[in-house]
């Protein structure tokens, strides 16, 4: 179980709230859906989740355990602009081992040709760059994933690839999924019935059924 | 208004010391834009998309060749042509706010966007005001600085830097990636009404769903190339013609959600014949001894040889 009890977080101490008393919780295998307009912290929770920020009240536990302070998190997230998202001046193998190496069977679904390796970040489109910073995170020592707006700059036939390279990850390691974005349909198509969140403009999260398509 | 035929634009690049080698990034693209028409452009990144509203403004690197016909209100886009119409015939909405000036007042450089069209500085203000105000924003928002708006501000503004230049032709680079769909839609249903007023407008994206909603038609970009140009009614109606559109089309979550495997051949060794036929589930050996020509099937324009009437 992923947990998040009672969050708080601000930028600064003279600045607003921007997460406030969030509780969700998400179980290994799941898929939870986070959809909400843009400047209502659905990625600064994304951040607290993945321990990339540490919150200002409130307590992050997997498996009743605070998360690792140090060493590989295993709760990944993966942004929408992979080019912020790897070092521009390290080749393509060597991000891809930056954590644990990737598996071979997921560059290959991926469709990550070998050809890329030796180029650099800016040598290979968004695409392709994006399945690169996806296959980074796919080793069995992620336990929980954090999708934010993962496929948003990718075209549908890229976005569907990538979703079902990374459902089926999920669902053969038991690895849950938070994947926030804005586009319903897709959310539709990849989330578990009733566990769709809205962020409220009151920031306190409310479970919205999923609607029949 | 626009005519775009058997455009190709090929970079020359330095491979190993003095060994240079050509990179063909947009080959045989063809494309029209008919005044009060909104044409949507999609396609996947690397298929050439920004590279031909590059094109248009005549703002290519100084390594690209261009080759093939462009031509703009029955004159051809020379590379002198392009530099005087930018900005006043031919606009650009930007993608995002980085593309304006962080140390000015965005009501500052909308006016000047009107100067350099040619008004005295008062009617370029009057006319910013009113663009503004048009466009519902906030009466303090001219005083504003580009980081101090939302995203939903911030589309509006873009936009209003393309009205003011009374431009005929506009074109909007992927507006709308990442928005609240409430912002995609009101977006879109501003380059609709430029369209409605008269002008033509090219949409760039990579969302099909958001073309959809606006465009009288839409061209299909695969690898540099225009794979298809159908209605957008077409879609919805299963009158797709090209392979790789219907895999599109077939792709979208609230469709069936597939992928097709494989990717965008490279532009250093792109195939002699149709450049989707290592991906199409069509593909003959006829496919692979030469590009398909363009042809007019079913009401629209398809580069494949089995599409049939």
């Amino acid at each position: 179980m992923l947990k998040a009890e009672g969050l708080w977080f601000r930028y600064g101490t003279h600045l607003p709230w921007v997460v406030r008393e969030q509780t969700l919780a998400t179980a290994p295998g799941d898929v939870l859906g986070l959809m909400a307009p843009s400047g209502y912290g659905k990625t600064t929770l994304g951040k607290l989740l993945a321990g990339y920020l540490i919150p200002s009240q409130g307590r992050i536990t997997l498996d009743a355990q605070p998360l690792p302070s140090r060493g590989y998190c295993p709760v990944q997230i993966v942004f929408q602009n992979p080019e912020l998202a790897v070092n521009p001046r390290w080749r393509i193998d060597r991000i891809l081992r930056e954590g644990h190496p990737p598996q071979l069977q997921y560059l290959d679904a991926l469709g990550i040709h070998s050809s890329w390796m030796s180029r650099y970040p800016h040598e290979l489109s968004g695409g392709e760059l994006q399945r690169i910073a996806i296959a980074r995170v796919l080793n069995r020592h992620t336990r929980y994933l954090i999708a934010d707006e993962m496929t948003a700059m990718l075209d549908a036939n890229t976005q569907a690839l990538i979703w079902q390279v990374v459902s089926a990850f999920a669902q053969q390691s038991g690895v849950g999924i938070i994947a926030i974005s804005h586009d319903q349909p897709l959310l539709n198509r990849i989330c578990q019935p009733q566990a769709m969140i809205r962020l409220n403009r009151d920031q306190s999260l409310k479970y919205a059924p999923k609607p029949t398509v | 208004m626009l005519t775009i035929a058997n455009l190709s634009i090929t970079f020359t690049q330095y491979d190993q010391g003095l060994r240079r080698k050509q990179l063909a990034v947009i080959s045989d693209l063809d494309l029209s834009v008919q005044a009060g028409e909104l044409v949507a452009v999609v396609g996947a990144s690397g298929s050439g998309k920004s590279l031909l509203a590059h094109a248009l403004l005549g703002i290519l690197p100084a390594n690209a060749q261009l080759t093939g016909t462009m031509e703009f209100q029955g004159a051809p886009l020379t590379p002198e042509r392009c530099q005087a119409l930018r900005g006043s015939a031919i606009a650009l909405v930007p993608q995002s706010v980085g593309y304006l000036d962080p140390l000015m007042t965005v009501g500052r450089q909308v006016q000047r966007v009107g100067q350099l069209n040619g008004l005295p500085a008062g009617p370029a203000k009057t006319l910013m005001k009113r663009t503004f105000n048009r466009y519902d924003l906030p009466a303090q928002t001219p005083r504003r600085y580009p980081f101090q708006l939302s995203g939903g501000m911030a589309r509006r503004v873009l936009v209003s830097t393309a009205v003011v230049t009374q431009a005929d032709l506009v074109i909007a680079d992927e507006p709308t990636p990442g928005l609240h769909p409430d912002v995609v839609t009101e977006t879109l249903n501003h380059l609709r009404e430029l369209a409605q007023a008269g002008r033509g407008v090219i949409l760039i994206t990579h969302d099909i769903d958001a073309a959809l909603q606006v465009a009288d038609r839409v061209a299909v970009f695969y690898a540099g190339t225009t794979v298809e140009i159908a209605a957008a009614q077409d879609f919805g109606t299963g009158n797709l013609r090209h392979p790789y559109t219907q895999a599109l089309w077939r792709s979208l979550p609230q469709n069936e959600f597939v992928a097709v495997s494989g990717n965008q051949p490279s532009p250093e060794n792109l195939p002699p014949g149709c450049l989707f036929s290592d991906r199409c589930p069509q593909v003959t050996t006829e496919c692979h001894q030469a590009r398909p020509e363009f042809r007019f099937v079913r009401q629209g324009w398809v580069r494949c040889i089995h599409a049939e009437s």
